[in-house]
């Protein structure tokens, strides 16, 4: 069901179809059963009780996990002066003393205080005639006023834009939505590594990748990361009008998944060919696979698009830098996203 | 045999027969899948007959990356007397994928002509090779060869040519630097403790076996599909780092108690459930009554 | 009464009535000490969730005084030789320092994180009762609507807590959730910049922002959620499973003083105790090994913590539909599995007691609970929709299954794409039919089986009578509580 294999009318009206059925399911299992099922089972039986346990042995039990709780307690004060805070240890402390302070009560409240079993009433929670009053008092409210639709409906009104100002105030808490489609990637920026040294095209080798950021900008930012690999000749298929985004083979695309962000850090690069796979990206939260070979398409996972490349060029000294910034925007897609054109 | 089965599945028990039948067919289904995943134990060595083309050469997609001039190199043993072992064996229990003259056989195996003295330690002192099937995934396994005919190997197929075999020294690497440097070029496969991962098709190992040596030949030369990273990228400082950063990820620091194999939220929840929870629940049931035990 | 006891007994009463002078509660502290409580063990889940609380509560507090909310980049040079001049934000620096070099600190981040995964826990297993046994039905869907909305917040505030360490990875969960946010159709970019203030990963004002959402805007919400749900139950009384003495108008069970007070918090001290055995023994995020987060960086086996698992397993599971009408994204992937799937699942646990109501025909008010096994129905379709949310939980570990057993992660994916609409139904019809066989053998599923009635007549014919003796219901003489004859049907 991707974009291009169903027109917008075809998709639609099978998601009508959906909605008709499941109404008319719902109707078939909702037209049964209408007579109420059998009341709950109920019980004439007095079940009131109530019995003293006068278990001294019990009793002199609690008082033992008491005090044995009382030194885990204390221990726990020791063991933080002595070992200035070993976890394990001051968990033990801790963790015995509330077990065993658990222990005592439950104890105690099962085998050494009283027993009881109680009945108790529930309350009438449906009172006909106060409910009918409460009605009655706040009708009341209204009596004499004649302009009654007058009145409802200017308060509505007043309602709807008091709240609609209250809540206007959020807007300010949030920014424009250009700095979305922004990324510090721009024609000339240099690729650097994660210690800033700028990378020669000729160290980037095939059978390996590299994480680049840009020149001089902020590595935090979302659209900072690039991969870079370079593959030989038989594994590009890039399509025409990128054909030269990637000299000397060396192509570079972002980093962040175009599914929900994450950085791509897997590579597979294969020893043989003919009995594995080709190169790929995968990125490790939901495994989206795309193909650097191919612009980046996706082979496998739940991403909604490609990988976007970056165009790279080569400077006069010999060191990659971008040619253009991204032709499309990256990261998860959202209502503005900028798509690839081809 | 199916009397005996017919009669557990209908004998009067306090577990309705539905829910027994079900168990059954959960066992069943798991036992299917659990014996038939795909498993590399037990190599045989031999699964090829026919030895292929002697003429043609099938280079691999990448070949191993040199050490830098200047940086420690790892010397294997070579005699004229372990050549002679090491052809014997190939020819025994390579060739048959590999090829007569290490040409490599189209579709099966590359060429190991010019691999050099690295892979040929890191397959076979891993047990990765021989091979079942040309397809499988090299995995871990006990080595079929000791040490003294890995050696012959090694001498044998050298002899082909080839870059000097990496190594590391540990000692000599920064724990800080290796950390730094695995997160950003291994942790995405291996996971950020060396717990191993997958990637989508194949399984991404744990390092708790690997040995410097090894780690050193694996990232210089990247056995199967995992990338091989050159003296540039990763220099000897770096390598030394990431071994003794892999080395320390065999017993991390665990501060915290018992580290529940440190893959994260996954044993962490399993702990929650059924040793936290469950013993809460105990202490509830301990607590309250049952039904049947009311006055 | 000996001498200490009277001295006792005299200060006690003393110190009574000085109190009652000033606030004037005894009549409200009488009734509270004869409330009563009915005893089944599975009424106290709720309780474990409502301790758990505390325990977050009171080793929260501990942590927001170390915790700093901070993006500011700086570089270590603390104790922890792994890190030393690395850089990294603020705030994960400052737990760093809490866990590695503060007394104590580690045992409360511990106890603290192990707590808030058994308070969901907790939760869910107590939703279960309610589910299983009906007690949402009228006048506790109220009550049951509450809960819910505490089980959104419980989760929503978990995630918060673990992505306040800024550490790689909860980094990349904060990722995902900007990227589910961002997929809502329409008001997506403008919520996500709303919330991070701007592109992720968000400008300085993110983290105060996200740590008062943490430490007080949905604590706060949770205190009087749950202030609210308890007085409700306070109101109507808790319901009981059927039994000796037990009719739909009373409550049979143990007052609250003494007896059921020190068991309650007997049991708090359970809770508190098992927590801090926990935070002591056993290592839960130590943040200090995944280092700290970077948007350019990630792991393998990145998981969330449990409670978001089901949808990481959504969010892998989905096929790459993205909705693109026009060149506009209408709605993009992560929302299937991250937005539309758990807003989905909430859905029908909201509107369930309504929907039974519709379907059965009931509508009379309910305190007797009935066993799982007495509505076959409610249970399989219960026991269907739950294991659908379980499996899919599960998926998001198929990685990790490919890792330890060797079964291709493709092939996983493409089977439960089918599995987990079939497995559900499969459960369906094995739960309901588990259930009618239940209630025929009368046995409980685990223990005793306790036998039909047999009836033999004089030529020798045995007749099996399908209720054993104490099953026998009486004939029911008042009409149910809180209904208005002739007008039982109203809801």
């Amino acid at each position: 069901m991707s974009p291009d294999d169903q027109s917008p009318v075809t998709r639609g009206a099978k998601f009508l179809g959906v909605l008709v059925a499941l109404r008319a399911a719902a109707r078939a299992v909702g037209r049964r059963g209408h007579e109420p099922p059998p009341p709950a089972r109920e019980s004439d039986i007095d079940p009131s009780q109530r019995t003293l346990p006068a278990n001294p042995r019990t009793e002199t039990l609690v008082g033992v996990l008491l005090l044995v709780a009382a030194v885990f307690a204390f221990a726990f004060t020791v063991i933080y002066i002595v070992s200035s805070g070993d976890t394990q240890l001051l968990g033990i402390a801790m963790g015995g003393a509330l077990c065993l302070l658990a222990v005592a009560c439950i104890v105690a409240g099962k085998f050494v205080v009283p027993q009881e079993t109680h009945v108790e009433e529930r309350g009438q929670l449906l009172d006909e005639e106060q409910t009918e009053e409460v009605v009655e008092m706040i009708a009341e409210g209204g009596q004499g006023i004649s302009r009654r639709a007058l009145l409802v409906g200017a308060g509505g009104v007043a309602g709807v834009a008091v709240v609609t100002a209250a809540a206007t105030p959020l807007a300010s808490l949030g920014p424009t939505l250009g700095p979305l489609h922004r990324t510090p990637w721009a024609a000339g920026v240099g690729l650097v590594d994660d210690q800033g040294r700028l990378y020669l095209a000729s160290d980037i080798h095939i059978g390996t990748f590299y994480t680049a950021l840009p020149e001089d900008k902020d590595p935090e930012s979302f659209g900072a990361g690039i991969l870079v690999v370079r593959l030989p000749a038989d594994f590009i298929a890039l399509p025409a009008a990128r054909r030269d985004w990637a000299p000397n083979g060396i192509l570079a695309y972002s980093k962040i998944c175009p599914h929900a962000g994450c950085a791509i850090s897997l590579y597979r690069y294969p020893t043989y060919a003919p009995t594995s796979q080709v190169p790929a990206f995968t990125c490790p939260c939901h495994y989206s696979t795309f193909l650097p070979g191919e612009g980046g398409r996706l082979v496998f996972g739940p991403a909604g698009r490609a990988l976007p490349q970056l165009p790279l060029m080569i400077d006069g000294d010999g060191h990659l830098r971008a040619a253009a910034g991204f032709h499309e925007d990256i990261g998860p897609s959202w209502w503005g996203v900028h798509r690839a054109q081809s | 045999m199916k009397r005996l089965v017919m009669r557990w599945l209908t004998r009067r028990s306090r577990v309705p027969a539905v829910l027994r039948l079900s168990l059954a067919v959960v066992l069943a289904a798991a036992s299917i899948v659990g014996l038939s995943a795909p498993t590399s134990l037990g190599q045989t060595g031999n699964t090829n007959p026919n030895g292929g083309a002697a003429t043609e050469f099938n280079p691999p997609t990448k070949s191993p990356e040199a050490p830098a001039p200047g940086d420690p190199t790892k010397s294997f043993p070579d005699s004229p007397g372990l050549r002679a072992l090491g052809y014997t064996l190939y020819q025994g229990s390579c060739a048959s994928c590999h090829g007569i003259a290490l040409q490599g056989i189209p579709g099966v195996a590359p060429s190991l002509r010019g691999v050099g003295p690295g892979p040929v330690d890191f397959y076979l002192s891993t047990g990765r090779m021989p091979l079942d099937a040309p397809r499988n995934q090299p995995l871990r396994n006990p080595p079929l060869f000791n040490r003294i005919k890995i050696n012959a190997l090694i001498a044998y197929i050298s002899a082909f040519g080839g870059p000097r075999a990496p190594t590391a020294v540990p000692a000599n690497g920064d724990l800080a630097y290796g950390f730094h440097e695995f997160t950003l070029n291994c942790a995405g496969c291996h996971q950020i403790v060396a717990r191993g991962g997958i990637t989508v098709n194949a399984q991404a190992p744990d390092l708790e076996q690997a040995n410097p040596q090894e780690i050193a030949e694996a990232v210089r030369m990247g056995p199967y599909l995992m990338p091989h990273f050159d003296a540039k990228q990763i220099d000897q400082h770096a390598l030394d780092s990431i071994v003794r950063y892999v080395l320390w990820t065999r017993r991390p620091v665990n501060a915290g108690g018992w580290g529940i194999y440190n893959i994260g939220p996954i044993p962490e929840g399993i702990v929650a459930w059924f040793i936290g929870l469950a013993a809460l629940v105990i202490v509830a049931r301990l607590i309250g009554e049952r039904m049947d035990e009311r006055t | 009464m000996n001498l200490i006891d009277r001295y006792v007994h005299r200060r006690f009463l003393r110190a009574s009535r000085a109190a009652e002078q000033r606030v004037g509660l005894a009549a409200g502290i009488r009734w509270a000490l004869r409330y009563v409580f009915p005893d089944h063990w599975s009424f106290l889940l709720g309780e474990i969730a409502l301790y758990s609380f505390l325990v977050l509560v009171g080793t929260g507090i501990f942590l927001t005084l170390y915790y700093i909310p901070s993006d500011s980049q700086v570089i270590y040079h603390g104790s922890y030789p792994l890190l030393q001049g690395e850089q990294m934000s603020e705030a994960y620096r400052s737990v760093l320092d809490l866990s590695l070099s503060v007394p104590t600190g580690l045992l409360f981040r511990q106890v603290h994180h192990w707590a808030a995964n058994v308070f969901i826990a907790s939760i869910v297993l107590h939703l279960a009762r309610i589910f299983f046994t009906g007690a949402y039905r009228k006048p506790r869907d109220l009550n049951y609507f509450i809960g819910l909305t505490m089980l959104m917040l419980a989760i929503l505030e978990g995630f918060a807590g673990y992505s306040l360490a800024d550490d790689l990875l909860s980094g990349m969960g904060l990722a995902i959730a900007y990227s589910v946010a961002m997929s809502i159709p329409f008001v997506g970019g403008q919520l996500a910049s709303l919330v991070w203030g701007g592109p992720f990963p968000g400008n300085s004002s993110f983290w105060p922002r996200l740590e008062i959402v943490h430490v007080l805007l949905i604590p706060a919400a949770l205190a009087v959620l749950i202030t609210l749900h308890l007085a409700m139950i306070m109101r109507q009384h808790h319901s009981q499973f059927p039994g000796p003495g037990r009719r739909e108008r009373n409550v049979v069970g143990t007052p609250l003083w003494p007896a059921y007070a020190l068991r309650s918090i007997g049991l708090l001290f359970a809770v508190a105790g098992v927590l801090f055995l926990l935070g002591g023994l056993v290592q839960i995020n130590p943040i200090w090994q995944w280092g700290p987060f970077h948007p350019y960086l990630s792991e393998n086996g990145a998981q969330p913590d449990w409670y978001i698992g089901w949808l990481i397993g959504a969010l892998r599971l989905m096929p790459n539909w993205e909705l693109v009408i026009a060149g506009r994204t209408v709605i993009s992937n992560p929302f299937w599995g991250g937005a539309a799937f758990p807003l989905f699942v909430f859905a029908v646990m909201f509107f369930w007691p309504a929907l039974e109501r519709r379907v059965t025909g009931d509508v009379r008010r309910h305190d007797l609970l009935e066993r799982p096994r007495d509505r076959p129905i409610r249970t399989a379709v219960g026991a269907g929709f739950l294991s659908w949310v379980v499996i899919v939980f599960a998926v998001g570990s198929t990685d990790r299954i490919f890792y330890r057993l060797g079964v291709s992660y493709t092939t996983q994916i493409h089977v439960w794409r089918v599995g987990i609409w079939v497995l559900p139904i499969v459960v369906f019809f094995v739960t309901r039919s588990a259930c009618r066989s239940l209630q025929r053998s009368g046995s409980h599923p685990l223990r005793e089986w306790q036998g039909n009635v047999v009836r033999r007549s004089a030529d020798g014919a045995v007749e099996v009578l399908s209720d054993s003796p104490d099953r026998v219901v009486p004939p029911i003489t008042e009409p149910p509580v809180g209904t208005v004859p002739g007008r039982e049907f109203e809801s």
